[in-house]
């Protein structure tokens, strides 16, 4: 039988696990989307609808 | 008829991926901040406050459990709005807004039910039970999990907006089910105590930490959704850019 305060932290520490996955997952998701575009870019691939100058199809 | 389209015409501005992404890089920052204050602001006051006099310390379950379970069914009618939007205005940003909204909300989920079985198992003695909240917010989940499979399982989003939106719109039933359940049925799960019609009848040294914690959850759902879209309009961009090379790289080989 664990104590009362273990079921506390153990909740919390799912709670913090499960939000820092979360937060780390959308963040590395949003990175590894802009490098790919960066790439596309560089190679010379762009947007039909962006104008010629860059920034506008961010 | 010519106000009619003006306003159609700001709404459908405001639908513009491109303008989308610029208003997400200016408010993203600022949700950002605000969610870490209020959960700076809603920990301090869950691990200040007192105990319940019949559940001691386990109480301060109740400051996660809670709003991840309030949070699981916002999200989902995000989502079921989301697919209103998809399916009868066609509105461009309806269909990414849904197709982001799916994982953030299976992970609050988990979370409600996760902490629910931590604060299940000292209160009630057992870790689980299939009474009928718990099972209603169980199938929630798998709905979740379903929807981010089938979102998963076709490549073309044109297509799969469609059906992923009927899909979420009858799952939506499921909603009121579970809001209702602790009524409607006998659970062991205690009824409503916050969002009564007769006012909250939970004690106020309770009830501030929690809708601290409350405001906390959501907006983080809010920062984390919007970057997920963001996420999603990138990966659309990435997706056609690539389409593009190829349908060039195919008509320079035809020239030659």
């Amino acid at each position: 039988m664990m104590s009362h305060a273990a079921y506390v932290f153990a909740s919390y520490a799912v709670a913090a696990a499960t939000v820092a996955g979360l937060v780390f997952w959308v963040i590395g998701d949003g990175r590894a989307r802009q490098r790919e575009l960066k790439e596309l870019e560089a190679a010379g691939i762009r947007r039909r609808s962006a104008e010629a100058s860059s920034g506008a199809g961010r | 008829m010519s106000e009619n389209s003006l306003a159609i015409r700001k709404f459908s501005d405001l639908a513009n991926p491109t303008r989308f992404l610029a208003l997400a890089d200016r408010v993203l920052p600022w949700f950002a901040v605000a969610t870490a204050l209020f959960f700076a602001a809603g920990l301090w006051l869950s691990f200040t406050t007192e105990g319940d006099y019949q559940q001691g310390e386990t109480v301060r379950i109740m400051y996660v459990h809670v709003p991840a379970a309030w949070l699981s069914m916002m999200c989902y009618t995000v989502m079921a709005i989301s697919a209103l939007g998809t399916l009868v205005w066609r509105h461009p940003l309806a269909d990414v807004s849904a197709k982001a909204a799916a994982p953030i909300g299976a992970c609050f989920t988990f979370l409600a039910l996760v902490t629910g079985s931590l604060w299940g198992k000292p209160m009630w003695g057992a870790w689980w039970v299939w009474d009928a909240r718990l099972t209603s917010v169980f199938v929630l989940f798998l709905m979740y999990l379903g929807l981010i499979a089938l979102n998963r399982a076709m490549d073309d989003p044109a297509r799969s907006a469609r059906v992923s939106a009927v899909l979420v719109l009858v799952g939506f039933v499921n909603i009121p089910i579970i809001k209702f359940s602790v009524e409607w049925w006998n659970t062991l799960h205690q009824p409503a105590s916050v969002l009564r019609l007769d006012g909250p009848t939970i004690d106020p040294e309770f009830l501030w930490p929690l809708l601290i914690m409350a405001v906390g959850f959501t907006l983080l759902f809010f920062t984390l959704h919007i970057a997920a879209m963001r996420n999603e309009i990138w990966r659309r961009r990435v997706t056609s850019l690539r389409r593009q090379a190829v349908r060039n790289a195919g008509r320079e080989a035809q020239a030659l």
